[in-house]
């Protein structure tokens, strides 16, 4: 808007299969699956019993003893993210920059897994309405208010620009890079930690799933369990995860020759309006969504190179996706590689977004795309190219990713290679 | 980049009443609207009094089937939706979805319900939960419901800086109008009254365990001891002026600087933040507003009520303004601390002073604490610049303010 750009200098990422960003690039460009049997507590009395964990080390990921007092599992993962994002990003943060530099991140659940076991502790496992307050842990005011996600990355990194959490369910990964992206536009900020985390992984969010049976029954081969775009498909699989951007001001990144992934191009967000858990098959907003980010960054749909698609996996979704991208791009629907992570990472919630804008900004360096693991039959209703199975090595320039949740929220974002010349 | 934001509709849930006008009396009269909890059994915590939305019946604002799906805190969101809309002469169905938008800030979701649900999978006879969990509890519930109900298909938002974000929400407004959707809702309401909820804020330090409603929440006071807890808040309708002016809207005023920073330190009950952050919070809105400090008509600063805070929070007013501050009032005892939705109150009392042509006076403090020697407003007078500067802190380090311009004053009606 003021000539402002955005772009992308540095990348971390906790995920399931790989507990840094090199490690989650080469899981997910093998094509290996994280889901599992859920081992954090005992699944058996559940519908769903399977999930793609994290194998995080707190302390290989250098988070200190008062950190890890203070900070949800969540949390956690974001202060390991941001660190790998500021070292990969090689800028240094000197007071100066520390004064225009801010944290945006996402959430979706925030500190429910911290809430949940304070809360069997208070209530004497349920039994309490009115629960003990004595017992509580010292924390658990920063549980309650997910605002301590980025509270805590401010404070780990001293950084005194804007901070904020956005929160708008499965859509807050993309969200928050898009809030970093207009702070940047506008001159708030020179340099943003944007991104998200997720670790929903608790008896409480397997339950309320389950309730609605929008996760995956297939307990029986959690390897196999999440299967975007195959005519066999169950529902997803539950994830935790988190990945954090180091998103600079152009001329900033320029100044200080940093190496650059790539620019935020685009992002736009709309609601169907339609229904807090159902998607009308026709994917209209999405649509909408993915022309408005197109627009901005002025790309045309047959230059779009790469597709991460949502694909949760569950059947409304990925049939709704495939008719907004139809709707979206025309002809050139059919020509562009599509695929999606969640097949291998499974689904992260608010996290899941900056997982896979990672992602792009990796496959846009690397020339590489990610498969979509597990599709064996096509649906004749998700008839585009999912790369099945084995990534595939192709120039990517303009690489697009979408995000579709709970309360109808549908957003998309553009990421694309910086022309040599800016 | 020119489009300019106006509030053109304000609604109110909040202690002090169901709608702008009940909130302006209560202000204006320095009703105190605290009380005894009621929404559940308070005796066993230290902390026993909160502002609750007295007789607040979700019927008149959501059918009956939202109802059983949402908490309370989304109850109230939707009435203050509601009456935000009708305060500006907008239809209930947005004509043109796509156009309009909503994004509130929600600092713990829906406490209420969540906490059944909790009760119920973990003390129940089966391990589940209800079929709505998924959609009551999470922050984002109250604008997916919005924006279902009212057909809000533009660009939507939830924002988290506990206290804080009542501003940021208005702030990331206007950034949404100047992208081309010409009607936001913006503001917060919330609901942190659940046992549980409270259990979890009393963990924070800030919260008085004063028993007598009449003395427990008085920031800057000699008798400060930390804040009453509440609900409710503000909704604001925030308009692209030209949208507004072609309509004939009635115009409160125009959102004209925003600014946040953080402090990059935890919150120490005890141990007041350094005041520079928040300081350069108030400059940078100021400065993107165009004022020059000394212009100012009346600031509404955060009031947290805690000693070391209070004097860190004049501390940064004067570094901005030197020792003499603009007049500096807050209604905030008169209802308690709504988090996010406190902030978003205290902008809608700012536009309602310029609607209403008076400044009101501060509900305290009787005797300044020693650095807490503020300017105060003893009595309501009339506006002069009709700019104000709102102050909304966030529990460890958030720091946000917000520049208003109200409109001119309408002509006299009796």
């Amino acid at each position: 808007m003021t000539g402002r750009r955005t772009v992308v200098t540095g990348i971390g990422v906790v995920a399931p299969g790989g507990a840094t960003r090199d490690r989650f690039w080469k899981s997910i460009t093998e094509g290996r699956t994280a889901t599992r049997r859920i081992t954090f507590f005992d699944p058996t009395p559940f519908r769903s019993r399977i999930a793609a964990e994290c194998d995080f080390d707190p302390d290989a990921a250098g988070i200190t003893l008062a950190e890890r007092q203070r900070a949800d599992r969540y949390v956690q993962f974001a202060l390991a993210c941001s660190a790998e994002a500021v070292a990969d990003s090689g800028l240094a943060l000197t007071d100066a920059v520390r004064e225009r530099a801010g944290v945006v991140l996402g959430t979706a659940v925030g500190g429910t897994m911290a809430l949940e076991k304070e809360f069997v502790r208070v209530s004497d496992s349920g039994r309490r309405w009115l629960v003990d307050h004595t017992l509580g842990g010292p924390y658990l005011y920063q549980a309650l208010i997910p605002s301590s996600l980025a509270a805590d990355v401010a404070c780990r990194h001293g950084l005194h620009g804007p901070a904020q959490v956005v929160s708008t369910g499965c859509t807050s990964g993309i969200d928050a890079i898009g809030y970093a992206h207009q702070l940047i536009a506008d001159g708030e900020a020179d340099v943003v930690l944007a991104g998200a985390a997720d670790s929903p992984i608790s008896p409480v969010t397997v339950a309320s799933f389950d309730a609605i049976q929008a996760t995956s029954p297939d307990n029986d081969d959690p390897e196999h369990a999440s299967r975007p775009f195959d005519a066999d498909r169950h529902g997803f699989v539950l994830a935790e995860g988190a990945a954090v951007l180091v998103l600079e001001e152009a001329g900033h990144a320029r100044r200080r020759s940093a190496h650059v992934y790539c620019e935020v191009a685009g992002y736009a967000g709309r609601s169907n309006g339609f229904h807090m858990t159902g998607l009308r098959p026709d994917g209209v907003e999405m649509a909408l969504a993915i022309s408005d980010a197109l627009r901005q960054a002025r790309v045309a749909p047959g230059d779009v190179s790469y597709i991460s698609a949502h694909g949760s996996g569950t059947r409304q979704n990925d049939r709704h996706e495939t008719a907004a991208f139809k709707r979206a791009l025309g002809p050139a629907a059919y020509r562009v590689p599509i695929s999606s992570i969640k097949s291998m990472v499974g689904h992260s919630l608010g996290a899941i977004g900056s997982i896979e804008m990672a992602a792009c900004a990796l496959a846009i360096e690397y020339g590489v795309v990610p498969p979509t693991a597990n599709w064996a039959t096509r649906d004749p209703e998700c008839d585009l190219d999912y790369v099945p199975n084995e990534a595939r090595e192709l120039p990517v320039d303009v690489a697009l990713s979408v995000g579709s949740g709970f309360g109808g929220f549908q957003s998309a974002m553009l990421f694309r290679r910086l022309a040599a010349t800016l | 980049m020119t489009a300019r934001a106006v509030v053109t509709g304000v609604g109110v849930v909040a202690p002090s009443g169901v709608g702008a006008d009940a909130h302006w009396a209560t202000v204006v009269a320095g009703t105190r609207r605290t009380g005894p909890i009621t929404l559940f059994d308070p005796a066993s915590y230290p902390t026993r009094i909160a502002g609750e939305v007295a007789d607040f019946d979700p019927a008149g604002y959501v059918d009956a089937r939202q109802r059983v799906q949402t908490d309370r805190w989304t109850h109230l969101g939707f009435a203050a939706t509601r009456l935000a809309l009708a305060d500006a002469g907008l239809p209930e169905q947005a004509p043109d979805p796509c156009g309009w938008a909503v994004t509130l800030a929600s600092s713990s979701g829906g406490n209420l319900f969540g906490q059944r649900e909790l009760q119920r999978l973990w003390g129940g006879p089966t391990r589940t939960v209800g079929a709505y969990q998924s959609i009551a509890w999470f922050y984002a519930a109250s604008v997916g419901q919005l924006s279902i109900h009212h057909q809000f298909k533009g660009p939507s938002g939830v924002l988290v800086a506990e206290a804080a974000g009542g501003l940021d929400s208005l702030a990331h407004a206007v950034r949404t109008v100047r992208r081309g959707t010409p009607v936001v809702i913006a503001g917060a309401t919330e609901c942190p009254l659940s046992p549980y909820a409270l259990a979890c804020q009393l963990r924070s330090g800030l919260l008085s365990d004063v028993a007598d409603p009449e003395l427990a929440y008085r920031p800057f006071d000699v008798a400060a001891s930390g804040y009453v807890p509440a609900e409710g808040g503000a909704v604001f309708v925030v308009e692209e002026l030209g949208h507004a002016l072609a309509r004939g809207a009635r115009i409160y005023g125009e959102v004209t600087g925003w600014a946040a920073t953080h402090d990059a330190a935890p919150t120490d009950p005890h141990a007041g933040p350094d005041p520079t952050h928040y300081a350069r919070a108030l400059r940078l809105a100021l400065t993107r507003a165009g004022v020059r400090p000394h212009d100012v008509d009346m600031v509404w600063p955060d009031a947290l009520g805690m000693p070391a805070h209070d004097r860190a929070e004049a501390a940064a007013l004067r570094a901005v303004f030197g020792d003499r501050t603009p007049p500096v009032t807050t209604q905030k005892p008169l209802t308690g601390r709504a988090h996010q939705g406190g902030s978003a109150l205290d902008a809608a009392t700012a536009l309602l002073a310029f609607r209403h042509n008076l400044l009101p006076a501060s509900a305290g403090p009787e005797q300044p604490a020693e650095g807490c020697e503020l300017g105060f407003l003893r009595a309501p007078r009339r506006p002069r610049s009709r700019i104000a500067l709102v102050g909304a802190r966030g529990f460890d380090g958030f720091n946000s303010a917000l520049v208003l311009r109200g409109a001119a004053p309408p002509p006299p009606t009796d």
